[in-house]
């Protein structure tokens, strides 16, 4: 056990570093955002420079990662990749998750007819077509990658909705929330001091995940007329061009693929730490 | 993983005795592309859905692989005078409900054509101004004006000829349950899934038809419609990508069959259509040479499409008699090009929007194109756009430049009166030149072949070389992949599958 | 609790009337005019594309649309499709079944592989298992749809030849063609909802052994086994059943790109194909049957939630 006098910070901080895979998926993150940060000095070519003679050439010492369809160097354009698609898939879930959680422990908590009229909402915009939503954003914002992360968060705000209200149902059940509201605390009050804490797993996972389908949201988007426009690369892009060669140029949708993988492979292990620290009784066994 | 895997060996060997059936012996399996329309000749609309009616309506006239008109419901036709055709009609025809297909079921149709609120054939045909059964088995039908293109219209849909009891019965519902007089008859529909038509043992051309069944699957997915022709799940598939050949060249189950079609994609300008019109690019022709000058259709096609299509300056095909020789493409003149945009005056670079409809191989020739005129001092952005979107944009107007294909029609006017005359439809960069109008006009009531085709070549001339109103790029080609146990199948540039002489061995 | 439950379904009215309310003010916001897309290849002619609109009612003001709409709705009648010309309510009743039938599949699968996944590797924490596990599920929501879709049909119906590519055969047809048919996509599908429900599951579970009524129960001496299935599982559920009926609620209405790459004729496919050919009716019906349908799966959640955590249902 930890001595007395350790504040709860360091103790955090403390619990993180001790989690070794939470810290190898830390330092994935932090590679992956040096390398969307530093694209422009560590990509060895121009991720937009065509060469119509070297079309979809399988990964070799001149190209790692090989050339696209435009004959472009694949290793370039993963680099670069990185911008849009961090940005999309963290920006966008953090808004979402922004947006969600407040409500739906407004929704968990007050009960009556504010859980009705916010509960029915969310239902009914997680019944509205992704693709509606999209088109109609696409014609009013234009193509900029910060309407596309405005489409994802407004679409995936309601899931956050649900879970944050499922928990907080859960949570105002025990006694020391009956005991918290007994004594007169208000529900924001509530909300922030007994039963946030104990949502923070199940969010974290959410949220961690949501960063995947956001990525590749952000691809069928930019088809759309939202986010990236060609030929700037972003990985959900690549990989949808990839789907017309995926006999003869595999290699076009494994490395953007792979990218995305890392990418919430280490989100999620350092969410998974991060939760671990922020426990209060996730001390280990 | 070691769990996942387990799991999918032990489904899969439940499932190995469920592997596609071998088909019946002469049940055709065709993947479609798209899922049809309606299936009602005068209130259709798509591609797609014509390759279904060829299999259920025949039609008064069909064109052969030369594109020359061929008799199919008609035994001939002769004009009495320039506005009055004569068609006579062959004995002995059914349709799938037993009734008899004559002059009065001809003006039926037509007339359905015409006056059915929605129809979609008022448009191809409305130069009729009357419609007479003279004796059971000849019409007359009389026109407007003289018309070069009117008897091509009667080889699509227009000429269809519906059982006038079944079109009178179902009234707007026709299309839920077709009956025509075509080589096979309607038997379901599932939207989305299948259409499935069996032989009609009454066919006038019976002797012809050697598939007792066909069912037409629409297989969307490029990916999955070649995997379904390699598996033997279906054995024919139409439109299929430039990529697939080489895929399945080594292949000694499958035969690739490719036609140049009748149609072609190109770059529309917005010339004259709003706000977006004014600028340089919009205003001064020197700009649009220079651009076009900046572009190498047959790299473009190279890169993009293995060199499947064909490089063209026009809009009609060189399979077409009214295909000018001559008017080839100009070779790219990257150096010219600079030079015309100094000679403009224009600032360097020239900002050009071009607006692509979603699909990956269009959005890959505009990536290619950007890349080469940025060469030539061109800024070219491209502007994605979802297809009902991009259509509304385009005839409001909210485009400088826009990628676009057209699928072609029999007769040249089909693929250039509305898109280059000044009160055309679907001229949507407003482009308009009296002198061209003119050119049109008479080329449309020119029945002499030869001063059409002079015609037209001078509409080029003045459109393209000095208006530079637009541009085209290249024809696409139609790539049909079928099992090699299929034979007697005759290739057709309009795309349609002709089911006459077609065997499974 | 039977009050509370006709309350419940009471919500639904306001909500699918709100909903048609929203769904005909976004197609007003989106782009591109129905009776051009309708009109195909003719659109150039203004006769044709006029004729469409007077037809579709599509000329009158927008308030009239939707009254007219909504009459014909209260009657049970959700007008025909525009582009097949199909009455909207017959379409909906012949995807429905498809498409849940290929959900469902889809669930089993994500179920029987994310949860004993997720408590495997809670249960295992920080060792081999729960590496795999989590590397697998984290690649299950990874990899695209279209990736993993094709390759299986590449695997099983190219080289093997042991399922059919792709179509689909109704169960009333032919019980053992249907599964075939349906089990390539089920797995794509599955795979992704799997890793949510593994990565929940997991996160639960971790959450509640270290809970003071689970270290009660272990110094109480009862056995681990019995210390994770009746104590902790149970308390873990509560996001598990959250996500769950979202996600369910999201294999029925968003299964768009598998349904695509299988020719599989399901509801998801109907309402991208519907939105794209603007075909407004069918748009209407298919988002207030999915409403429907999340409305139902949201009442599901919180009845689960009573039955998972019995102080609830003093709610």
């Amino acid at each position: 056990m930890s001595p007395a006098a350790e504040s709860p910070g360091r103790r955090a901080l403390r619990r993180f570093l001790r989690h070794r895979l939470a810290m190898a998926g830390l330092v994935v993150i932090v590679l992956f955002v040096l390398v969307a940060a530093l694209a422009p000095w560590i990509a060895p070519a121009d991720p937009n420079a065509t060469s119509w003679t070297a079309i979809r050439r399988p990964p070799s010492a001149a190209h790692w990662f090989g050339t696209d369809e435009n004959g472009r160097d694949v290793l370039s354009r993963v680099i670069w990749g990185a911008r849009a698609s961090l940005m999309a898939g963290v920006i966008a879930v953090l808004s979402a998750v922004a947006i969600g959680v407040p409500i739906g422990l407004l929704a968990g908590l007050a009960g009556g007819w504010t859980d009705a009229i916010i509960s029915r909402v969310a239902d009914a915009m997680l019944s509205v077509p992704f693709l509606i939503l999209a088109i109609a954003l696409a014609a009013f914002l234009g193509p900029a990658l910060e309407n596309a992360m405005l489409a994802i968060a407004i679409a995936a705000a309601p899931v956050f909705v649900r879970l944050a209200r499922g928990m907080a149902l859960d949570a105002a059940s025990t006694d020391w929330v009956e005991a918290a509201r007994a004594l007169g605390n208000p529900p924001w009050r509530i909300g922030a001091v007994h039963v946030a804490p104990n949502i923070v797993p199940a969010l974290m996972v959410q949220a961690t995940l949501s960063i995947a389908e956001a990525i590749i949201a952000e691809a069928s988007l930019s088809f759309l007329g939202l986010g990236m426009q060609p030929p700037d690369p972003s990985w959900g892009s690549m990989l949808n061009s990839a789907q017309r060669f995926l006999v003869q140029a595999p290699w076009l949708a494994v490395f953007p693929g792979l990218a995305i993988f890392l990418v919430v492979l280490a989100f999620n292990l350092a969410g998974d730490g991060l939760r671990d620290a922020l426990d209060p009784r996730g001390e280990r066994r | 993983m070691k769990k996942t895997l387990a799991a999918l060996a032990v489904g899969a060997a439940l499932a190995a005795p469920l592997a596609p059936a071998p088909a019946d012996a002469q049940h055709l399996r065709i993947a479609l592309r798209e899922d049809p329309d309606i299936l009602d000749p005068t209130l259709a609309r798509t591609y797609v859905g014509r390759i279904v009616f060829t299999a259920i309506c025949d039609k008064l006239f069909d064109i052969n692989e030369r594109l020359e008109i061929v008799p199919q419901l008609a035994t001939g036709h002769r004009w009495e005078d320039p506005r009055t055709l004569i068609v006579t009609l062959r004995d002995g025809v059914r349709f799938h409900d037993g009734e008899r297909m004559d002059a009065a079921a001809v003006v039926h149709s037509l007339n359905r054509h015409l006056n059915l609120q929605g129809s979609f054939r008022r448009g191809e045909i409305s130069i009729i101004t009357a419609i007479e059964a003279v004796d059971p088995l000849t019409v007359r039908i009389r026109l407007s004006a003289p018309s070069a293109a009117f008897l091509s219209q009667l080889t699509d849909r227009a000429g269809m000829i519906l059982s006038p009891r079944a079109a009178d019965a179902a009234g707007r519902d026709f299309g839920l349950r077709p009956v025509c007089a075509g080589p096979f008859r309607f038997v379901e529909r599932v939207a989305q899934s299948r259409i499935v038509v069996e032989r009609f043992n009454d066919y006038w051309n019976r002797d012809a038809i050697h598939l007792e069944r066909v069912t037409f699957l629409p297989i969307p997915d490029n990916n999955a419609r070649i995997a379904n022709l390699q598996s033997g799940a279906v054995e024919f598939g139409e439109r299929m990508e430039p990529d697939h050949v080489e895929m399945v060249a080594r292949n000694p189950r499958l035969r690739v069959v490719q036609v140049d079609e009748l149609g072609y994609q190109g770059i529309q300008y917005n010339v004259n259509n709003g706000p977006r019109a004014q600028t340089p690019f919009g205003q001064n022709p020197r700009v649009r040479e220079a651009f076009e000058l900046a572009i190498d259709r047959a790299a473009i096609n190279q890169v993009v499409y293995g060199g499947a299509y064909v490089p063209t300056a026009q809009a009609v095909p060189p399979a077409n008699p009214f295909h000018i020789r001559e008017f080839t493409p100009e070779p790219r003149n990257v150096a010219r090009a600079r030079q015309l945009l100094q000679q403009a005056g224009v600032q360097l670079p020239v900002r050009v929007e071009l607006t692509v409809p979603n699909n990956q191989d269009l959005r890959q020739v505009g990536e290619v194109i950007q890349a080469m005129v940025r060469e030539a001092g061109f800024d070219l952005r491209i502007n994605a756009m979802e297809f009902a979107s991009a259509l509304q944009a385009s005839q409001r107007g909210d485009f400088e430049t826009f990628l676009l294909g057209w699928s072609g029609r029999v007769d040249p006017d089909g693929n250039i009166w509305a898109f280059v005359h000044s009160q055309g439809g679907q001229n949507d960069g407003r482009y308009s030149n009296p002198e061209v109008d003119r050119l049109l006009d008479a080329a449309r009531t020119e029945l002499d072949p030869e001063r059409r085709r002079a015609l037209y070549a001078q509409v080029w001339q003045i459109s393209l070389r000095q208006d530079r109103h637009r541009m085209y790029l290249w024809h696409r080609r139609n790539i049909f992949i079928h099992s090699t146990r299929l034979s007697g199948y005759v290739p057709v540039p309009d795309g349609m599958i002709r089911f006459q002489g077609m065997r499974l061995n | 609790m039977g009050i509370w439950l006709l309350r419940r379904l009471g919500q639904v009215v306001p909500t699918l009337l709100i909903l048609s309310f929203l769904i005909f003010g976004l197609q007003q916001l989106m782009p591109g005019d129905p009776a051009l897309v309708l009109a195909g290849e003719e659109r150039g002619n203004p006769e044709v594309l006029a004729q469409i609109r007077a037809e579709l009612l599509l000329d009158r003001p927008l308030w009239e649309q939707y009254l007219h709409w909504l009459s014909r709705v209260v009657q049970g009648d959700f007008g025909f499709s525009w582009r097949i010309r199909m009455p909207v309510g017959e379409l909906i009743l012949e995807k429905l079944p498809v498409t849940f039938q290929l959900g469902a599949m889809a669930f089993v699968i994500a179920v029987v592989i994310g949860v004993p996944m997720g408590i495997l590797s809670a249960v295992r924490r920080d060792r081999p298992a729960d590496w795999m596990a989590n590397g697998v599920a984290l690649f299950g929501i990874s990899v695209p749809n279209f990736w993993l879709g094709i390759m299986l049909m590449l695997l099983f119906s190219v080289e093997l030849g042991w399922l059919p590519p792709s179509g689909y055969v109704p169960l009333t047809e032919d019980f053992w063609q249907s599964v075939a048919t349906t089990i390539m996509p089920a797995f794509v599908l599955g795979t992704g909802v799997a890793a949510v429900l593994m990565r929940h599951t997991r996160a639960a579970m971790l959450h509640a052994l270290s809970q003071d009524y689970v270290r009660t129960a272990r110094a109480k001496g009862l056995r681990e086994r019995v210390v994770v299935w009746k104590h902790a599982l149970r308390n873990a559920l509560i996001p598990v059943v959250t996500l769950g009926t979202i996600e369910f609620g999201r294999l029925l209405s968003g299964a768009v790109l598998t349904e695509h790459i299988f020719s599989i004729p399901g509801f998801g496919k109907l309402i991208v194909d519907a939105v794209f050919n603007r075909d407004y009716p069918v748009v209407q019906g298919v988002v207030l049957a999915t409403a429907l349908i999340f409305v139902l799966l949201s009442l599901v959640a919180d009845i689960l939630y009573m039955a998972i955590n019995p102080r609830l249902r003093r709610a």
